[in-house]
């Protein structure tokens, strides 16, 4: 069994965390399904249960009394209708997701994505992310969470952000028509405003990147007889499913040329999604065959991995499963929403004494409708 | 197992991801191969130069002898793989496990890939029509007996080429680049590592330079697109909508399905009966899989008769283990590829004026539990507006088409080759002229039948080199 792994002390932090993610869930329960202050999507939702999540919810095991989250209560409106009652007066936004074809998932945030950001900030060290330095946001903006809250996460370390904008829906669009030299000459006009900012004196030491944006931009610079030690990175972070050990090795290995002692260059994975917020890795090293183990920002959200027949069950550490989220936020309750990913499930550690998941990936059920572009 | 690497510029590099090469019938895993991005050949790619410059230390005539001995390497050696090694029955062995193609196949088609090695010169003869190598090597030159300054101008460093899993064949399209001193990039088909993995281990073996070969095994939407991006003169295989999306493109020259035909003139179509043979070789060798294979059969009458007599010859054909020497079918090791052919055949079918000829003969699909096979099919169309009169399939299939000699030439579209057997010399010069043939066989000649002294498929010289005016007068240095 993985507990007979896990040393006191780490058991001790896991049962203390567990303690505190019953106390957060039970108020977030309350919250959402309180008339007073609970959205009308959850209160009318109420209705059809067989269960009241007022009394019978006290912890997180009782979670799994809710049907599974199903993603198409998110596409379409009225936006609104998410929006708890105790908030109704604060100015809300709305990110979106997917949306290549169809009508996006949408979801509503207030503050959320600054303090997913502000927590996420305490996890990133000072000497390759100093405070103060400038920032370049290297990814999607229009209707997604990320300019806002890369942007923010500048702000809160003293620094200030430059964006590019890359429109992911109409990359996936030119992939799906097979417009290659298309999609070529967009990726190019990313990168090339991207080197721009680098190179316009203005003090950009961190980054947000795709992996694939990432990869790009180093070639781009490479071209320029260039690197992006040169023009002054020294914090990265990146996210999504491309990011593999097997990209990892190479971007620190070729591109960056050498780990951060060697290259001054510090890249920390992530694994996020509007709905979530930021799962954080656990330091990703040589030595462990660049295995990427991400951790939930327990107690706002939870990943668990759950077997492909049963999501109600998880499997044991070690094993593959579907990524299942739970998001605890007053802003936002979603319980059991099956994620696009499957993955392995990690052991609790002490810096974030609960479950984990590594080698996240496409669901196999989805790999082969789905198109990975540049973001 | 055999653990294989990638290779960048002849070194090996173990990836991290790697994905199981197994076999078709039982899962078995026979290998794994390491599988990279397209960022690492795109990085690679900046060092292309030295790959032909590698090659350039040799004379032309070094590097055909050095081919000479790999072709006697890659047919008789043990050689290197991985971290192991492969006999020759070993590599057949492998081949057929994993691309479905029957044994005594792919011995056939290794020795046709020997052949090519074994033979560059006059196989270079034939597609340069003669040209001194030297002047290729050199850049410019001029011909012993000529006082005339020919000039040609490699238009990149290296040939690339995304490989396919199916076809073990098509590997003599790109040999040549190497004898003509262009390194090579290959991204191997995932179900068929053997051939660039053997060949690149025989050329070593054989004497020519590692760092002139590069080969990454991945996924085809990410090393593919990066090697056709990345490469100036790259070859890619594929179905239609592969041909249709790199139409154009200077840079890559695709190859795909072949749509080759065998014409009967009205001169000899009352004479079917004495090249049914033919016919049905033509249709029926390699399992129906190559782009050469013909899938049209056109003449003005008796096509009712032709179909019946080629469905009698083939559609009968069992399905036999590809150890067996009398194995004619190839496995479909696709999952879902030969449903979804049949379902396009079957849509044909309910087209009025369509006869499947080869109905009486039992199920056409046939599915296992790991893989699925498709039997010969012979359809008739009674004119050439049918929808089937224009497919090509991965196996053996042949639509027998009914039209008027006059209107042939406009109606059977693209042809890789045109076999027309006829007498009729107006007929013939009619075919010289028409520019979607692009082989033309004139006479009896199977369309399986290649003549490696003629041109191939999209001549590889004038892919690889421009030819160019070249003026050079002498400078008068100060002296000093």
């Amino acid at each position: 069994m993985a507990s007979d792994t896990l040393t006191p002390e780490v058991e001790a932090a896991v049962k203390s965390a567990k303690d505190k993610l019953d106390a957060h869930t039970y108020e977030i329960v309350q919250w959402h399904f309180h008339e007073s202050t609970g959205c009308p999507f959850w209160l009318e939702k109420k209705k059809e249960f067989n269960f009241d999540p007022l009394t019978e919810v006290k912890g997180y095991d009782d979670l799994k009394k809710f049907p599974l989250f199903e993603d198409e209560w998110l596409r379409g409106g009225p936006v609104r209708r998410w929006v708890p009652q105790a908030y109704a007066d604060k100015p809300i936004y709305v990110f979106e997701t997917g949306g290549t074809t169809g009508i996006p998932k949408s979801r509503i945030a207030i503050d959320d994505f600054r303090t997913d950001y502000s927590l996420f900030s305490e996890t990133l060290p000072d000497k390759y992310f100093p405070k103060g330095s400038n920032w370049l946001m290297l990814g999607p903006s229009g209707p997604r969470r990320l300019r806002l809250a890369v942007e923010h996460l500048a702000q809160v370390r003293g620094g200030i952000s430059f964006c590019i904008d890359l429109d992911p829906r109409w990359v996936v669009k030119l992939i799906k028509r097979g417009k290659m030299d298309e999609l070529e000459a967009y990726k190019k006009h990313c990168i090339d405003q991207a080197i721009t900012v680098l190179t316009a004196g203005h003090d950009v030491k961190c980054m947000f990147g795709t992996p694939k944006l990432i990869e790009s931009l180093c070639l781009g610079l490479e071209d320029k007889g260039t690197t992006l030690a040169d023009v002054g990175i020294t914090g990265i972070f990146s996210g999504g499913t491309e990011f593999t050990p097997q990209w990892t090795r190479y971007c620190i290995e070729e591109l960056f040329g050498g780990g951060p002692e060697e290259s001054g260059i510090y890249m920390t994975p992530t694994y996020g999604n509007t709905l979530m917020g930021l799962a954080c890795s656990k330091p990703v090293t040589p030595e462990d065959g660049y295995k990427i183990s991400y951790y939930a920002p327990q107690p706002r959200a939870v990943t668990e991995v759950v077997s492909f027949d049963d999501p109600y069950q998880s499997v044991p550490y070690g094993e593959t499963g579907r990524v299942k989220l739970t998001t605890l936020t007053k802003e936002f309750f979603v319980p059991g929403f099956l994620e696009r990913d499957e993955g392995e499930r990690e052991m609790p550690y002490l810096t974030y004494p609960w479950e984990g998941v590594s080698g996240v990936r496409p669901f196999h059920g989805f790999a082969s409708s789905t198109t990975v572009g540049v973001y | 197992m055999l653990n294989i690497p990638a290779i960048r510029w002849g070194k090996p590099y173990d990836s991290l991801e790697k994905e199981d090469v197994v076999h078709f019938r039982t899962g078995e895993p026979i290998a794994q191969l390491s599988q990279v991005g397209g960022g690492i050949l795109k990085r690679d790619m900046r060092k292309a130069q030295s790959a032909r410059d590698a090659l350039l230390q040799f004379s032309p005539e070094e590097i055909l002898e050095k081919l000479a001995v790999a072709g006697k390497l890659y047919l008789e050696a043990d050689l290197p793989i991985g971290d192991g090694s492969q006999t020759p029955e070993a590599f057949v062995h492998a081949q057929s496990a994993t691309t479905g193609l029957p044994e005594h196949m792919c011995r056939s088609n290794m020795q046709k890939n020997a052949f090519v090695l074994q033979n560059m010169p006059k196989i270079l003869d034939s597609l340069t029509r003669g040209l001194d190598l030297n002047i290729l090597a050199r850049g410019y030159g001029k011909e012993p007996g000529r006082d005339v300054m020919l000039s040609y101008q490699v238009q990149s460093p290296v040939l690339g080429a995304v490989l396919p899993s199916n076809s073990p064949g098509v590997h003599t399209l790109w040999l040549p680049a190497v004898a003509l001193q262009l390194g090579l990039v290959l991204k191997p088909g995932g179900k068929e590592p053997w051939t660039p993995y053997r060949i690149f281990s025989a050329m070593v073996e054989a004497g020519l330079p590692a760092e002139a070969f590069s080969l990454y095994p991945g996924a085809g939407g990410d090393v593919g697109a990066s090697l056709l991006s990345s490469v100036d003169r790259a070859m890619v295989f594929g179905g239609q909508q592969t041909i249709d999306q790199y139409a154009g493109n200077p840079k890559v020259q695709p190859h795909g399905p072949g749509f080759s035909k065998i014409l009967l003139a009205d001169d000899v179509v009352d004479d079917w009966p004495q090249y049914l043979d033919l016919m049905v070789q033509s249709v029926f060798a390699n399992s129906g899989r190559s782009c050469i294979n013909a899938s049209g059969i056109w003449a003005s009458r008796h096509t009712r008769e032709i179909a019946q007599a080629i469905a009698e010859k083939i559609g009968p054909t069992e399905i036999k283990d590809p150890t067996d020497d009398q194995a004619a079918l190839a496995a479909f090791t696709m999952p879902g590829m030969a449903p979804a052919v049949w379902g396009m055949i079957e849509s044909d079918l309910a087209e009025d004026g369509v006869t499947d000829y080869t109905a009486s003969y039992g199920d056409r699909l046939v599915q296992m539990e790991r893989c699925d096979y498709l039997k010969p099919m012979v359809v008739h169309a009674e004119n050439p507006e049918k929808q089937v009169a224009s497919k090509e399939y991965m196996f053996p299939f042949v639509s027998v088409v009914e039209c008027p000699q006059e209107e042939m030439i406009q109606k059977i579209g693209y042809s890789l080759i045109c076999t027309a057997i006829t007498g009729n010399e107006e007929f013939a010069r009619q075919l010289v002229n028409a520019t979607h043939i692009d082989r033309l066989n004139i006479g009896p000649i199977p369309t399986h039948k290649v003549d490696w002294l003629q041109p191939h498929e999209g001549n590889i010289i004038e892919f690889l080199f421009r030819s160019r005016a070249y003026q050079s007068a002498p400078v008068q240095v100060a002296a000093s």
